[in-house]
């Protein structure tokens, strides 16, 4: 197979208010697995859609060979041999294996569809690539693993010879990921050019020939000897700058138990979890992607219903039968996905700071207070640095940064006890996370309690007085600030059961 | 900093663009009534006038709550049943009762069970909206012709005929009352909670949720008041008839709807002010007036009306883009 290299030529992409790419330009040569990495929000999912057409660059193109190319839809692309196989598959699980193979170009006679025909050629691609399935079978009946594997022999099918795969080993089990492996191994034998996004580190370093790292939208650097790069370095060069100095973490006393959960159990809890903050605690919550994390936010903050166990705040036993009643409580969640959870994006930044807090500052008890609703956005605004042109702007105009930002003036404009952030940095650039940093620690030192789930590690251990480990569904260690280190908190994050 | 990542937000165009989404419909129903002021004959005339102000008030009436409905991120499809069922219920309880107080009670809170149901249905039962008025438009269509046997439904009462034939100051009942919605549902969109958290449920009603939003009670009350203020309609309707007639209102649902979105009122909720409302009902009245008056034949109103409709829902999805 004669295949060309695939060139980034100077690439970007703006949204309204946000850069999310900025002048990206680097090769891939063909025969080689070239991987992606970078902190979320890096760029590197918003690389993958221009590459498979779901987005338009604002500047710059895309050189397959001596071909310059800008895809217009999904269809372009994979016209010019491009397939991109996304964190989310694109089949449908109501029809067969062999149908969501040739969907769109089923062998057809006379109008009707050959099913002989359809069953032998869905054989023939997933021979030697999943020789257990069925082409008979009906895709929702597949596992995960199983189901990528179709959509890789829809990748063949098309002969596509730049194949990108996103983030493809987050849902797979160990022995699946070894066979993808393999497979990755026998594309680029076959010569085509592989793209290749994970955060994990042990996968960068076994398949992949090159490594290209991106930061806040930015080309940072390829590496292309892997025997010469080691872990660290990588990790440096993702994170761009000596670590402690964003975290700006000071010491500070705490004041005695807040919030003590015992035994806790619930929806993605599998074993009762217990423990405690105290008031001006920062309590890191760290675990992989599925560990529990999330539901036991969504648990605190009333939003699921607790099987068992007890929760105590200040001393008095709490039940929570839904978010009012944590909020009136003074437990107060940002959540994990800000547009899908956190702001209602068509309406100001105003608007949904004040969302919250409105129903305390009502005259006859449902009139809306114009001018403390204005004086109090404005006072978040000021306080918490939100870049906006004016208190009216819809609020999805705004970067992800000073959304979030926006979601923290709505809590602050309320009695809060118990702050609980999932993810409070996802998505968000360098600078507005040092901003946020600062106003947790500002909150913990007014003898706030605070929860902070992350997946990012070094935040963990960066803000964090204390970090609990979380894997599948159940607590696996505590471990104190001063011992906190990066290896050691991944050993209790890795499921036990895994490979 | 973050500038890096934030561009200067295009402030000028989204104020223009803000300005546009806001009050450009408003301005087309002017430039309509302005045309058909210098191109139609006897527009103008008094008699025409009043004519057209009574055509918009039973859509009027009912749009102001179908826009709680859809800024929620629903709709209701049973307000062209329940107007019909009102008039009856209305016209069978003053015929057997001879109170124009019961009638009219019993015909809004005929009003107020439908909704209700609609709501818990909707809010509980999470079950989709077009569903569920799917199954009570059908339903109360079916009572309609039940509590009527199937015949319009005279009224003797001569007091009854005030909501509907009544004038104050020269001004048509039906006219004030339409009036009257349009400020009160304008205002309370704006200045109380049930209206502010209207909007953000139908913005990200999960965000809603997060943030201490009374969701589910929220929707309730939407379609509760929404089935009081249809029956008030069909109230309104039934008196200018004289009778409540089980038939009528057939495919008023799609009108209500069709005029909310015309003025800017988004399918996809989190988007919708009154004056949208009052654009959206302006302009479908003014060409029904128009066409009529222009003897345009009732088979070629039925493409035009589609037409506009269909530009209407296209330029809703175009300003989501």
């Amino acid at each position: 197979m004669r295949v060309e290299s695939l060139r980034f030529n100077g690439i970007g992409k703006n949204f309204p208010g946000v850069r999310a790419l900025s002048d990206i330009s680097f090769e891939v040569r063909p025969g080689s697995v070239h991987a992606l990495m970078g902190e979320n929000g890096a760029g590197k999912s918003t690389l993958l859609k221009i590459l498979g057409g779901a987005y338009q660059p604002s500047t710059g193109s895309l050189q397959i060979g001596s071909q310059t190319l800008v895809f217009k839809s999904a269809a372009e692309s994979i016209g010019s041999g491009v397939a991109v196989i996304h964190q989310e598959l694109h089949l449908v699980p109501e029809m067969s294996v062999a149908e969501n193979l040739l969907l769109g170009h089923m062998p057809a006679r006379f109008g009707l569809i050959d099913r002989s025909a359809m069953l032998r050629r869905a054989g023939e691609l997933l021979a030697g690539l999943a020789d257990e399935i069925d082409p008979r079978q009906r895709l929702g009946s597949l596992s995960l693993g199983q189901r990528q594997l179709v959509e890789i022999a829809k990748a063949m099918s098309r002969n596509a010879h730049v194949i990108a795969f996103d983030e493809p080993t987050s849902s797979l089990s160990a022995r699946e990921i070894d066979r993808l492996m393999t497979i990755i191994a026998k594309l680029r034998d076959e010569g085509r050019v592989v793209l290749y996004v994970s955060h994990r580190m042990e996968e960068i370093f076994r398949i992949c020939d090159a490594v290209t790292v991106f930061k806040d939208g930015r080309y940072v650097r390829t590496f292309d000897d892997m025997a010469e790069l080691t872990h660290d370095q990588l990790v440096t060069c993702m994170v761009g700058r000596d670590i402690q100095d964003i975290y700006n973490y000071r010491p500070r006393p705490h004041q005695g138990q807040a919030l003590r959960v015992e035994g806790l159990l619930g929806p993605g809890l599998h074993e009762p979890v217990s423990f405690s903050v105290a008031k001006g605690e920062v309590l890191g919550f760290f675990g992989l992607v599925g560990a529990g994390r999330t539901e036991l936010l969504r648990l605190l903050s009333g939003l699921a219903a607790s099987k068992a166990g007890s929760l105590t705040l200040n001393g008095r036993s709490l039940t929570l039968a839904n978010p009012r009643d944590a909020i009136a409580a003074g437990i107060l969640l940002c959540p994990e996905d800000r547009k899908k959870e956190g702001i209602v994006p068509l309406a100001s930044v105003a608007e949904n700071i004040n969302i919250g807090a409105r129903d305390r500052h009502l005259t006859l008890g449902c009139l809306v207070q114009g001018p403390w609703e204005k004086e109090n956005a404005a006072r978040q605004i000021k306080a918490l640095n939100i870049k906006t042109p004016s208190a009216e702007q819809p609020i999805m105009y705004l970067s992800g940064g000073n959304q979030q930002k926006a979601i923290l003036g709505r809590w602050l404009s309320m009695p809060m006890k118990v702050l609980l952030l999932d993810e409070p940095t996802r998505g968000i650039d360098i600078g507005a996370k040092a901003e946020i940093y600062q106003i947790i620690h500002g909150l913990a030192a007014d003898g706030i309690a605070v929860i902070v789930v992350s997946s990012d590690l070094m935040e963990v251990i960066g803000i964090s007085d204390r970090i609990l480990v979380m894997s599948e569904g159940a607590l696996t260690g505590e471990v104190l600030r001063e011992q906190a280190q990066e290896s050691r908190l991944l050993q209790l994050a890795l499921p036990r059961t895994r490979g | 900093m973050s500038t890096q990542n934030t561009l200067p937000a295009p402030r000028q165009g989204l104020n223009l663009r803000r300005f546009l989404d806001e009050w450009v419909m408003l301005l087309a129903a002017l430039a309509i009534f302005v045309l058909c002021t210098m191109f139609i004959d006897n527009f103008l005339s008094p008699l025409n006038m009043r004519g057209l102000g009574l055509a918009i008030s039973t859509t009027g009436i009912a749009a102001c709550t179908m826009l709680y409905c859809l800024a929620s991120g629903h709709f209701d499809l049973s307000v062209g049943s329940v107007i019909a069922c009102a008039g009856v219920i209305a016209a069978v309880v003053m015929r057997d009762t001879e109170s124009v107080l019961l009638g009219v009670g019993a015909a809004l809170l005929m009003g107020l069970v439908v909704g209700l149901i609609n709501g818990i249905v909707i809010a509980k039962l999470r079950i989709n909206a077009l569903i569920a008025t799917l199954a009570t438009m059908q339903i109360v269509r079916g009572l309609a012709y039940i509590f009527s046997n199937g015949k319009a439904v005279g009224v003797m009462q001569e007091d009854f005929f005030i909501f509907g034939n009544g004038q104050l100051m020269g001004v048509p009942v039906p006219i004030l009352i339409t009036i009257v919605c349009f400020i009160f549902f304008g205002w309370l969109l704006n200045y109380t909670t049930y209206g502010r958290n209207t909007m953000a449920i139908g913005g990200n009603q999960e965000a809603a949720l997060l943030a201490g939003v009374h969701v589910d009670r929220t929707k309730i009350i939407i379609f509760a008041v929404h089935g009081v203020i249809g029956a008030l309609a069909g109230v309104v309707l039934a008196s200018r008839m004289t009778s409540g007639q089980p038939m009528i209102g057939q495919g008023f649902e799609l009108t209500v709807i069709s005029a909310c979105v015309l003025g800017g009122v988004s399918l996809a909720g989190g988007i919708g002010m009154i004056r949208h409302v009052i654009a959206g009902v302006l302009i479908l009245a003014i060409i029904e007036n128009a066409m009529n008056l222009k003897n345009i034949d009732t088979f070629y109103q039925y493409v035009i009306r589609g037409t506009i409709l269909l530009i209407a829902v296209i330029i809703d999805r175009l300003k989501r883009r």
